[in-house]
């Protein structure tokens, strides 16, 4: 092995020419303090065990991904990556939890005429009007999950709800993206304090909940403040006379300590995605079935969206033979693309959004007993986000 | 207006100000007495959370973890204060505040290099996870109400404390004038160290009764500081009594704007801009009563009696 690394760079050095790199870099921007980190390590690692899988090269370039961390910060993600595009000089810069990050990180990339591939974040504006040919997204927009959401709440024959979300951008969205699909009535609204001091006590909120009768109860709280929520609601006694019905909540971060905690009255509840643990494609067997190896526990969809990511760089630099410098191949190439690894089909839309299916999951208990999602059915076939009819591309 | 609805809301205030009081307790009177602004005196809430919550995962048992988890609290805050706090009363303010900024990273960091980013949840023992019904529409968790209770005793316990014994007095008497009870020949020393790490302890209970709602996580113990400090504002530095009444009065006006002020504000404006609005303005309300109480009565509430 060592042999024939020495042989490989010698050949290297004899052969490199001016124009052809030998190296792809991938520039990668998540959150790796604070106590959103969780998401972050999540993400590094399957992108960590994407690159294991590729045995570290994308076709014969050989592929290095630097990873860098925006503290949850707008102004340090968008530091970090002019760093990344400056000085290390990436050929791509992917990653981005957070709408308010990547907005205020996407100028420092696409100007510089560096591709931007988001593993997470859907801001409205770059699916709208602010779309742009080099931002690529491999994850969703942000109003798709809720809107899929809503028409589960009419199947189902739900009459009325209760709604609950953080007040920032996303949150909005999201609230915004329920109303517009469901036919019910919206018995009440609350949007509660975000940000650095997000408020983690709801007992106002639930009991005015409870007050109001609703057949059902839809959050979206991301991160910490969902296993705060969903604790909460439980001990106010709501999980018997409510419905529980979430969106980005409950996932493969908050379900093991939601066990732990002894929360059963998650089990049972519904919540809408683009991909589950158990979806079915056979890298996607792969991928959860490694990383469980790896790490210990389910991926969440954060980490199986950084391993499409990886991957859907990797296609493209594959199809266009290793010439990096050649954007307008490239870009061609990752229009094209129609497969992500952990999601299957999907076609990428003119906002270079993609166009993908949305299924229904159940939070259930597997079968070593551990809690994870588990695919009911189908909401949207290859849905498109709304905002794609508002880019000029 | 429902009146069960106002009842249960009343109830959520008042848990939440119980709460704040616990926190405030140790920082008034360290900075009542010893004029020493600890900014890191969140971390106290932190440390108590994360060492009931180890506590309660070995033993298995919510009760010995708080148990527990208070002596270890004391603790940590002892051992700041002998290394470092102490080297820092003689120092102006900006120092103290460079000094406990700097403790909040280290305990943060340690924090996370101890228990990972991740934060602990604390499963409640089956007979506080539950609801209690006083009436027909009136559902409150029993652990809400358990913290109620826990935070009266501490409170009527540091009353009794204050008020009744020779520490007591000699605390009141610091804060009152401090130069003075030194000339007396009181071991002024002690009493800080005491004091300091008594302020630490009543803090980690308040975290150690928060976890279990929200889960312990690295930086709560900073989002509960800025409130803290609002409150002793207003209730005046020094005063155990005011940090009580106005730890009330700001978890009560939290909660009911929270749950009415939206609704208020739908009566002049549209439905969207009064949701959006609601909640910003719900959580600029107690700094607009700190503005005002620093308006129109400097001191605070109830000040310390000097002389």
């Amino acid at each position: 092995m060592k042999k024939s690394f020495i042989s490989a760079a010698l050949a290297a050095t004899m052969m490199a020419t001016p124009v052809l790199a030998d190296s792809v870099k991938v520039g990668f921007v998540t959150t790796l303090t604070t106590p959103a980190a969780v998401i972050g390590n999540d993400m590094k690692n399957a992108a960590e065990l994407a690159v294991e899988h590729m045995g570290g090269k994308m076709g014969n370039l050989d592929l290095e991904v630097i990873f860098e961390d925006d503290g949850f910060k707008p102004e340090i993600g968008k530091q970090k990556t002019e760093k990344l595009v400056k000085q290390d000089e990436v050929d791509f810069v992917t990653g981005f939890i957070w709408s308010h990050v990547l907005l205020a990180s996407s100028r420092a990339a696409l100007g510089a005429d560096t591709f931007l591939i988001s593993a997470n974040a859907g801001p409205s504006q770059l699916a709208g009007n602010r779309c742009d040919k080099n931002f690529f997204s491999v994850s969703w927009q942000n109003d798709q999950t809720p809107m899929a959401l809503g028409e589960v709440l009419n199947q189902n024959g739900v009459k009325s709800v209760y709604i609950m979300a953080p007040n920032y951008a996303a949150g909005k969205d999201m609230a915004a993206g329920v109303e517009r699909t469901f036919k019910g009535e919206i018995k009440g609204k609350d949007l509660t304090k975000w940000g650095k001091d997000a408020q983690l006590d709801f007992s106002a909120e639930l009991a005015k909940a409870k007050a109001s009768g609703a057949e059902a109860i839809w959050v979206f709280y991301p991160g910490k403040a969902g296993g705060a929520f969903i604790k909460q609601f439980e001990q106010a006694g709501l999980a018997d006379s409510m419905k529980l019905y979430t969106v980005f909540t409950v996932d493969a971060l908050s379900l093991p300590r939601l066990q732990e905690g002894g929360l059963t009255g998650v089990l049972g509840s519904f919540a809408t995605q683009t991909w589950s643990p158990d979806l079915d494609t056979p890298e996607n067997k792969k991928f959860v079935s490694d990383f469980k190896a790896k790490y210990g526990t389910y991926p969440s969809f954060y980490g199986a969206q950084a391993y499409d990511a990886m991957f859907f760089i990797k296609q493209a630099v594959e199809k266009v033979g290793g010439n990096l410098t050649d954007k307008d191949a490239l870009r061609k190439a990752m229009k094209e693309t129609t497969y992500l690894p952990t999601r299957g089909n999907i076609k990428i839309g003119n906002n270079h959004f993609p166009i993908s299916n949305l299924y229904l999951r159940e939070t259930v208990a597997d079968a070593d007993g551990n809690w994870t999602t588990k695919i009911v059915s189908t909401v949207y076939d290859m849905h498109q986000d709304v905002y794609a009819s508002e880019c000029k591309m | 207006m429902d009146a069960s609805l106002v009842i249960t809301q009343l109830l959520n205030g008042m848990q939440l100000g119980v709460l704040l009081f616990l926190v405030c307790a140790g920082l008034t009177l360290v900075f009542g007495i010893m004029d020493f602004i600890n900014l890191a005196h969140g971390s106290f809430y932190m440390i108590g959370a994360y060492m009931c919550g180890t506590v309660t995962m070995i033993t298995d048992s919510f009760l010995i973890g708080v148990l527990l988890g208070i002596p270890l609290t004391l603790a940590v805050g002892y051992l700041t204060e002998l290394t470092v706090v102490r080297r820092l009363y003689q120092r102006d303010h900006l120092d103290h505040v460079l000094a406990t900024f700097g403790l909040i990273l280290i305990f943060d960091t340690g924090v996370h290099l101890i228990w990972g980013a991740g934060g602990m949840a604390i499963p409640l023992p089956q007979w506080l996870d539950s609801q209690i019904r006083p009436a027909e529409d009136i559902v409150i968790p029993t652990y809400r109400v358990a913290i109620i209770v826990v935070g009266l005793a501490v409170a009527g316990g540091l009353y009794y404390v204050v008020t009744k014994t020779r520490v007591g007095m000699l605390i009141r008497a610091g804060a009152s004038n401090r130069t003075m009870v030194e000339a007396l020949g009181v071991d002024i020393k002690k009493l800080f160290t005491l004091v300091f790490a008594a302020g630490a302890a009543i803090a980690g209970v308040a975290g150690m009764m928060i976890s279990p709602i929200t889960e312990a996580s690295i930086g709560m113990g900073n989002e509960i500081i800025i409130v803290a400090f609002v409150v002793i504002i207003i209730g005046g530095i020094g005063s155990i009594k005011g940090a009580f009444v106005g730890a009330l009065i700001v978890g009560l006006i939290d909660t009911l704007g929270r749950s009415y002020l939206d609704q208020f504000l739908k009566l002049f404006m549209g439905a969207e801009n009064a949701e959006t609005a609601a909640p910003a303005i719900s959580a600029m309300l107690v700094y607009i009563l700190m503005a005002i109480v620093l308006a129109v009565r400097p001191q605070g509430l109830f000040p310390p009696k000097v002389r």
